[in-house]
């Protein structure tokens, strides 16, 4: 493995089958009564979170444990950023504590290339601007494989905000490389330019684009993206785009629904689909921590035979 | 008097129609005579000019950042005259976004007194279309002019309204002075960061397409034509923007437009490679696409495009040092430019040599209706001596501005600078080129 996971694309094919192979073994170790191995002991891991996370910090926090690192958690406000501490220096004062890894949340695209670029410590990519979160795209890698026993050749649909979602880039990143057969849609104005060039196809014909898909991703929309004019309103983004029971329908009859989180029930997803027998919503968030165990436990070195 | 000639080398002189092998005689500060085995007599400073350097009329940079007054930790008017004259410019009109704004003679005059003192370069300054550049109320233009002022612009930002301009159009159109128009329309650029396509969108920067850049650029030129102003388009970077200046051109507005040398060289691939997210590749137009690119290198080749200048932006790297959403905007350019032009546009085949000093020295000096561009007996002795075959590893630890922002850093390019004189002032010697003076 690269020394950093920042983006999909620092994994080789058989890395990511590594990864999602490791998470299965990981996951055993949720199962028991103490859940709790020693493999990482003595390691420190400093979670340095930009952005208010509940699930994916939660989540990496739980895995670290489970892995008997030492952690530590650094909420820093934003605000207080632009004013104070460069990113920089707050990565140099990390470092000099030497820690052995750093998981970093940013709002700023590439700030973990930043990091990277500074510490000796490995960093983890938790999520960067607009850019890539890739151990959510191994955790929704992980779950369609456990419910499909394939990704290559599967349909799959992600419907929503494309532009502003780093879970799109490191799903169709991770997706297209393992064989999938990744399909797009979303209003034009969330529509990335060149999007294209990703090997996706795009549609802004939801109904179309969910047709037969094997796979649904559904992407959250914020509401402050009324303000740029991205969509008119949330009703009307509900009645194009949102996910309901009719337009699960079109899909294949075995098809799971996805979301990253956190969800807006009634604008991207109807409670009927969130809470139907295909979401497989909470199973992301119970193999996220599974995912993330085996990332960690690979990046500090460890092979799947150890 | 002192009087020097320089002895040898192929003159470059498109304003005077020469291109051979000529002497130059300069006597005190001005150009005496250009003419083949001129004799000498004693007192006469001989330069030998090696075989294979190029004497030409001083660049002109029309398009340069001193940061002075109030940014001197960026640079300097006498380290930014410095990095120009190791650049092979003889003159640089200054840009007026400083601190204070150089909206008033106050500051037109600090500047011409730092770059007195400097002595270096030649320093134009460039003063405020509107009042501290707010968009509002047009500055005492007559005031900075009469102070020394080539030109007006906002640059950094475009001149806010349209009425605004028309007035400023208007205005200056008694003193047939350019106005040099950033052209952005800025609720299209947003928050953009870098070129909006697949580069930026991989990497989840947030776009500017070219359109933000060609509105305005359409907008001023259509005011142009309206009030029969001259209006100047800075560091264009868009394929659409070119082709608005050669519809402007084609209807005889008075329109003309600077290319840099970073769109003519680089693209919006350089955002993710070799360096992801460099600091160092934002810049504001940003890199554009490969289309665009050549778009800026063929309206270079056709003569659309009237000038290169920089655009040098010098910033500290503690502010470059920071989330690629963060950094300030903009690169150095002064120590670059000549080799970066030689490299991919005249050995690439793109321009003759000829046209190469077109449009670094005897177009800017047309259009600022500056001195310069012209070897002409009488004329300024601002004399740029290059080398076009010299091997130039770039060196940002070794240059001359105070700021060490350059994509270009480690690049070896073919082409460079021998020396630089001002006012018949060697200002400039690169050791390297062998020119003994």
């Amino acid at each position: 493995m690269k020394k950093d996971l920042l983006s999909i694309d620092d994994l080789t094919t058989d890395e990511i089958h590594l990864v999602l192979d490791t998470a299965e073994a990981m996951r055993e170790i949720g199962q028991r009564p103490i859940k709790k191995v020693p493999t990482l002991r003595g390691k420190t891991i400093v979670n340095l979170f930009y952005e208010p996370s509940t699930r994916t910090r939660t989540s990496f926090e739980i895995a670290e444990k489970r892995l008997s690192a030492d952690t530590l958690n650094i909420a820093v406000a934003t605000s207080s950023v632009l004013k104070g501490e460069t990113l920089a220096d707050t990565a140099l004062n990390i470092e000099a504590m030497a820690p052995d890894m750093i998981v970093v949340r940013h709002a700023s695209s590439g700030a973990g290339h930043l990091l990277s670029r500074i510490c000796r410590s490995r960093v983890i990519n938790a999520g960067d601007g607009m850019h890539e979160h890739p151990t959510q795209a191994l955790l929704d890698a992980f779950t369609i494989r456990e419910h499909k026993q394939r990704i290559a050749g599967l349909k799959v649909t992600i419907v929503g905000d494309l532009l502003h979602s780093r879970v799109l880039r490191s799903n169709v990143l991770l997706l297209t490389r393992l064989g999938a057969d990744v399909c797009v849609s979303g209003p034009p104005t969330f529509v990335p330019a060149g999007i294209e060039r990703f090997g996706v196809r795009v549609s802004p014909r939801v109904d179309e684009a969910v047709a037969g898909a094997d796979v649904i991703m559904m992407l959250r929309i914020q509401q402050e993206r009324l303000h740029g004019a991205f969509i008119p309103s949330l009703r009307e983004y509900f009645t194009t785009f949102g996910m309901t029971a009719a337009r699960v329908a079109l899909a294949k009859p075995d098809v799971i629904i996805m979301h990253p989180g956190p969800m807006n029930r009634g604008v991207e997803i109807a409670s009927e689909v969130a809470d139907g027998p295909y979401s497989v919503i909470l199973e992301q968030v119970a193999n996220g921590v599974a995912v993330r165990m085996a990332v960690l436990y690979l990046l500090a070195g460890g092979t799947e035979a150890d | 008097m002192a009087r020097m000639l320089l002895k040898g080398g192929r003159v470059v002189d498109p304003a005077n129609g020469r291109d051979g092998e000529f002497d130059v005689l300069i006597e005190g500060e001005r150009i005496a005579r250009v003419g083949r085995g001129l004799s000498t007599d004693g007192g006469v400073k001989i330069v030998e000019i090696p075989t294979g350097l190029v004497i030409c009329p001083g660049l002109i940079d029309m398009h340069v950042h001193l940061r002075e007054p109030g940014q001197e930790h960026k640079e300097t008017v006498a380290t930014g005259t410095a990095a120009a004259v190791a650049g092979g410019f003889t003159a640089v009109a200054c840009m007026p976004n400083t601190s204070p704004v150089n909206d008033n003679a106050g500051v037109t005059n600090y500047i011409l007194q730092k770059a007195a003192e400097a002595n270096l370069a030649r320093v134009y300054p460039i003063g405020a279309v509107s009042r501290g550049q707010n968009g509002e109320q047009l500055a005492d233009i007559a005031e900075l002019r009469n102070a020394g002022c080539v030109a007006i612009t906002d640059d950094g930002r475009p001149v806010a309204t349209a009425m605004l301009m028309r007035r400023a159009l208007e205005y200056t159109s008694m003193f047939d002075m350019p106005i040099i128009e950033h052209c952005e329309e800025q609720t299209l650029k947003g928050d953009g960061v870098a070129h909006e396509g697949f580069h930026a969108s991989a990497l989840g920067l947030r776009g500017i397409p070219g359109e933000a850049e060609s509105i305005m650029a359409l907008r001023d030129i259509s005011l142009a034509e309206l009030t029969r102003g001259v209006v100047h388009i800075a560091h264009m970077s868009a394929r659409q923007t070119l082709d608005a200046v050669r519809y402007g051109k084609s209807r005889g507005v008075r329109v003309t437009c600077e290319v840099t040398p970073h769109h003519f060289v680089l693209t919006d691939e350089m955002l993710r490679a070799p360096i992801p997210y460099d600091t160092n590749v934002k810049m504001n137009p940003p890199l554009r696409g490969a289309a665009d690119r050549d778009a800026m290198l063929g309206g270079i080749a056709d003569g659309s495009v009237d000038v290169i200048a920089t655009d040098h932006a010098p910033h500290h790297a503690d502010e470059k040092h920071v989330e690629f959403d963060h950094a300030p905007f903009g690169i150095t350019g002064l120590e670059t430019a000549v080799s970066l032009a030689f490299d991919r546009l005249v050995h690439a085949g793109v321009i003759s040599l000829a046209r190469l000093v077109e449009l670094l020295s005897v177009n800017p000096a047309r259009i600022l209706k500056v001195p310069g561009g012209s070897l002409a007996e009488g004329a300024p002795a601002d004399v740029s001596v290059l080398a076009p075959d010299l091997r130039v590893t770039v060196s940002a630890a070794a240059m001359r501005s105070r700021s060490k922002n350059t994509p270009f850093g480690g690049w070896t390019l073919r082409g460079g600078v021998a020396a630089t004189i001002v006012g018949g002032r060697v200002v400039y010697v690169n050791e390297q080129a062998s020119v003994d003076v």
